[in-house]
């Protein structure tokens, strides 16, 4: 039975992880096997992490402002390796003008302080239902 | 082999445990020191690991570490965050780590665990290091994976009657008295003393570590590594492996009498269970293999 792995991880030089743990919770409470990468993570050690864990959906937490620099560098880097078609998707404090430069650069959903918990379980569930009938697996 | 197929393989263990056997059957057979840390919650094992990691490292072996944290009853989700502890290994191509969740299995593994072990040896890696879930008193199967056993314990484990009791504390091969910074490790490590004394064990498989001032790690991999050369040498090893595969044909043999069970349509626990179990049995003693 496929079980779904989710890598909750935080890039850049930011030191609160209160909000990542929290979604990481949720998601747990949701069924799904989360791993932790703690803070403070390079985009290469991220991608490293989601290739030996062999994770489903990649999510990022951010609250240093540089969400647009960071999201790029590990989708590109995860391009590079070979795991682009794993979706990302980001949540912090994200400005509402940078949510469509976000989905540009690759990212499948952004979740902005106050999202409730329950949308982004849902919204979780949509992208990897729909990643698995894509890709018939 | 490349970490994603190996991670891939991992997965597929994992999720679909009986094509194990195909996916396994088609890689090398090696065998590498397989060396299992168990112990308390919060007694400092992944930590005390990723110390280890790097001690092996400065001599050039490559590590795969298999690092158990539990799955929740009610959902079956987990949060595996023994990574957070080993950060610095994250860019090392010598060092694969990977989290795993206990997925409802007893002995604080995982059921695939037997397969993944296998997996780590036949790719090439060095060293396998497993890293149980925190456990109890009783979750000993780590003992059946792993060539030698890691106790780690820490000051404020509890007084004398705890290791006194069976279950974990006896299928210790090394003690780890970890987090010696703090207050209460003399005591225990006395305790420890005594109590493998009075039970005729090699006092001397007591160590002293702070993972967190890396200190007494490199007394701790040399041990781990006298002793399992020594378990080489001795036969011992042999012995453990063969103890190995047949906790792992226990396992399979529940999981297969538990797939069965679920689709038959019984109206008596008795019915034909004894008699067809007894006959497979005679066919494994006879040599005949299992199947059918």
């Amino acid at each position: 039975m496929k079980k779904y792995r989710i890598l909750i991880a935080k890039p850049g030089l930011d030191g609160h992880d209160r909000g990542a743990k929290v979604v990481a919770h949720a998601l747990r409470d949701a069924g799904f096997e989360v791993i932790y990468t703690g803070l403070r993570q390079t985009p290469e050690q991220i991608v490293k992490t989601a290739i030996q864990e062999d994770v489903d959906l990649i999510g990022l937490s951010i609250l240093s402002g540089a969400h647009l620099q960071l999201s790029k560098k590990v989708i590109d880097l995860m391009k590079k390796e070979g795991i682009g078609h794993v979706p990302v998707f980001v949540g912090g404090i994200i400005p509402p003008d940078d949510v469509p430069k976000l989905l540009e650069i690759g990212v499948c959903r952004v979740f902005g302080p106050g999202t409730p918990l329950s949308r982004i379980v849902q919204e979780v569930k949509e992208v990897l239902e729909g990643v698995t009938s894509a890709s018939g697996s | 082999m490349d970490h994603k197929s190996i991670a891939r393989l991992i997965t597929l263990l994992e999720n679909t445990p009986e094509k194990a056997k195909e996916i396994l059957s088609n890689l090398p057979r090696r065998t590498a020191p397989v060396i299992g840390f168990t112990g308390s919650p919060g007694v400092g094992k992944s930590t005390l690991i990723d110390q280890v990691i790097a001690k092996l490292r400065s001599s050039g072996k490559t590590v795969a570490v298999v690092a158990v944290d539990p799955s929740s009853p009610f959902s079956q989700g987990a949060f595996l965050g023994d990574r957070v502890r080993m950060k610095k290994h994250f860019l090392d191509d010598g060092v694969f780590i990977r989290s795993m969740a206990s997925r409802g299995a007893l002995g604080g593994l995982n059921e695939s665990i037997y397969d993944v072990v296998e997996l780590f040896e036949s790719v090439g890696f060095d060293y396998v290091l497993v890293e149980t879930v925190g456990v109890g008193q009783a979750e000993v199967e780590v003992r059946y994976v792993a060539d030698v056993v890691v106790l780690v314990l820490s000051p404020g484990f509890g007084d004398e009657m705890q290791l006194l009791k069976a279950g974990i504390m006896e299928i210790a091969d090394i003690y780890v008295v970890n987090k010696a910074d703090l207050v209460g490790t003399d005591s225990l490590y006395d305790q420890l003393v005594s109590f493998l004394t009075f039970a005729g064990r090699d006092v001397s498989s007591v160590v002293k570590t702070s993972a967190l001032n890396a200190q007494g790690i490199e007394e701790l991999v040399n041990k781990i590594t006298t002793l399992w050369e020594k378990f080489a040498e001795t036969g011992k090893l042999k012995e453990l492996r063969k103890q190995r595969l047949k906790h792992h044909a226990e396992n399979l043999a529940r999981r297969t009498l538990q797939k069965y069970l679920s689709l038959a349509d019984l109206e008596d626990p008795y019915e034909g269970v004894e008699a067809a179990l007894r006959s497979m049995c005679e066919r494994l003693k006879n040599g005949q293999g299992g199947g059918t």
